[in-house]
């Protein structure tokens, strides 16, 4: 597998709204912004829930399990990173499919990656004198029904 | 809608110009933009000291290259005295600032509104290609991502290359869209820049070359990104009471779109297989009588292949899902085609002017001025331009008086 090392990666600002997000997987667990009135998952997130405008947010955990929903092979050096070609992805996550990550597929072939394709998070750690970092990435789901590897069935017009 | 209250139709595109434009020009991107903005006054047989309102996107702002110059340096350099002035990235589109320009006219804060766009992207990221535009200079260091490059950049995500690419992937998925089917836009384009003098790249482009070329982001080839050039496109836009006598016969504003009722996001987007393009289409159809089955020339945003054709559907001129099977063989697109399409090459092949460049061609084909490449099935009486993507995206629905 070519990610045995970590790559270069500019790693997020840590600030008071998301600086959460970034650090959360230390203890190996994703977490979301979320409405304590309504339970609104809120991503990115933001100061105040755009439902009833409540400021009770939280960062609550969820599986760490969701869905390819869209993804590019990336084989253009753009500046230092991952070994190409590698993928970028947009997943949208188990508990919500209306909340998105752009992140990266890892631990599979990049050919191998698909629209619908279950994954669950992995976290990369990073660490700077900006403060530590850890990076969701995903990777297939090994504990995923192997009959949806792909939603086809979500096909217009089949 | 009472006719009377839309006001876009008060206003009319009186002057074109466009500076040199090349990959390199090695030119003062200041000295570029005046070169426009002079022309585009003296097309519409207008003085500089008529011109009472100026408009820019994005204004001074953003990663070198992206912007030319901003409206403080127009309206200094040329000393202009202003009812109207307005500048900005955070607008529909890269026409937005010309639909701006509509509505300033239209409630009479100005007569002749100057508006244009600069780039020097090709002499700015130098010999490193797009790399040596990207933040941080790409580079190792200290610096941190934040804002919506938070999001991305810290992924290896750092272009809209792999955004986009990420729509049209969602797209191929849902609706069976090929890669031989986008050809069509950049072959296209390349065929019709083939008799456009101004275009950066004039030779002629097969499949094959197109399938050969390297990837870059999945499901886009080389070919499927436009190129960075400096150049800088210019328009007059005058209220219809005074453009009566001027130099070329008007070209009429008829609608605009500007609506964004989705998340205004990249990847929050509600629906990944169409983009904010989508709302901004669909608006402009409610402010018009006429249809799309009116349109005679579409000249749509190319800064990647794909995007053209989201514009086809969120036009309504293509049934949503069908733009591969549209445009598939090329021939319905084509300039003597049912709907010819980016008469000048688009950004693919005449040069990322960023949005302008379709402005201007649609406004020379609805002159019938367009040389060459003149569409001659039929002269085109009513046309289209439409620019931007993902989350930003505006449109003018024009015609020939
Ligand atoms: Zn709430």
């Amino acid at each position: 597998m070519a990610n045995t090392e970590v790559p270069f990666r500019i790693l997020p600002e840590l600030n008071d709204t998301s600086g959460f997000f970034w650090k959360s997987g230390e203890d190996g667990q994703l977490r979301f912004l979320r409405c304590g009135e309504c339970g609104t998952r809120l991503h990115p997130p933001q100061p105040m829930c755009y439902v009833e405008h409540s400021k009770n947010l939280a960062p609550e955990p969820v599986s760490g399990r969701g869905r390819v929903h869209s993804f590019s092979i990336n084989y253009q050096p753009w500046m230092p990173g991952p070994e190409l070609p590698f993928v970028v992805a947009i997943v949208e996550i188990e508990e919500d499919p209306r909340v998105r990550l752009t992140t990266n597929i890892v631990g599979c072939a990049p050919e191998d990656v698909a629209v619908g394709m279950p994954v669950r998070v992995t976290f990369e750690h990073h660490s700077d004198e900006g403060g530590d970092v850890w990076l969701p990435l995903f990777e297939p789901d090994p504990d995923a029904d192997a009959n949806s590897k792909s939603d086809a069935a979500t096909r217009k017009g089949e | 809608m009472d006719a009377n209250s839309i006001l876009e139709r008060r206003a009319c595109v009186t002057g074109i110009g466009q500076s040199a434009i090349g990959r390199r020009l090695g030119i003062n991107p200041l000295e570029l933009t005046l070169d426009s903005c002079v022309a585009a006054v003296e097309d519409a047989g207008l003085e500089m000291s008529d011109i009472d309102g100026l408009v820019t996107y994005p204004g001074a702002a953003g990663p070198s290259g992206f912007s030319g110059a901003g409206a403080v340096q127009v309206h200094e350099a040329l000393r202009l005295k202003l009812g109207w002035h307005d500048s900005g990235i955070e607008a529909p589109g890269q026409l937005g600032s010309v639909i701006k320009a509509c509505l300033a006219v239209a409630a009479g804060l100005a007569r002749h509104v100057l508006c244009f766009r600069s780039v020097w992207e090709g002499t700015a990221q130098g010999t490193k290609g797009r790399a040596g535009l990207m933040p941080g200079g790409g580079g190792r260091g200290n610096f941190r991502a934040s804002g919506f490059s938070e999001w991305t950049l810290p992924f290896s995500a750092p272009s809209a290359a792999v955004w986009i690419a990420m729509f049209a992937q969602r797209h191929f998925h849902l609706y069976g869209t090929t890669r031989e089917q986008m050809a069509q836009i950049a072959l296209n384009a390349r065929a019709n820049a083939a008799l456009n003098p101004d275009a950066i790249y004039r030779d002629p482009m097969t499949m094959d070359d197109y399938m050969s070329a390297r990837l870059i982001s999945t499901p886009f080839g080389l070919f499927d990104c436009d190129v960075p050039c400096d150049g800088s496109t210019a328009f007059v836009i005058s209220h219809v009471d005074a453009a009566r006598d001027l130099r070329h016969t008007p070209v009429r504003v008829e609608a605009v779109g500007t609506a964004l009722l989705g998340r205004p996001s990249w990847d929050q987007f509600d629906d990944l297989s169409t983009m904010a393009n989508r709302d901004a289409g669909a608006q402009l159809w409610t402010r018009t009588e006429l249809t799309p089955s009116d349109v005679d020339i579409v000249e749509a945003y190319d800064g990647f292949s794909f995007l053209t054709m989201s514009w086809l559907e969120a036009l309504g001129l293509v049934p949503v899902g069908e733009s591969g099977p549209f445009v598939e063989g090329g021939q319905r697109i084509a300039r003597d085609g049912e709907l010819p399409l980016n008469t000048h090459g688009g950004q693919l092949s005449a040069g990322r002017l960023h949005g302008y460049g379709f402005l201007h061609e649609a406004v020379l084909q609805l002159r019938g001025e367009a040389g060459e490449r003149q569409v001659t099935r039929k002269q085109p009486q009513v046309g289209i331009a439409a620019a931007g993507g993902g989350n930003t995206c505006g449109c003018l629905l024009l015609t020939r008086e």
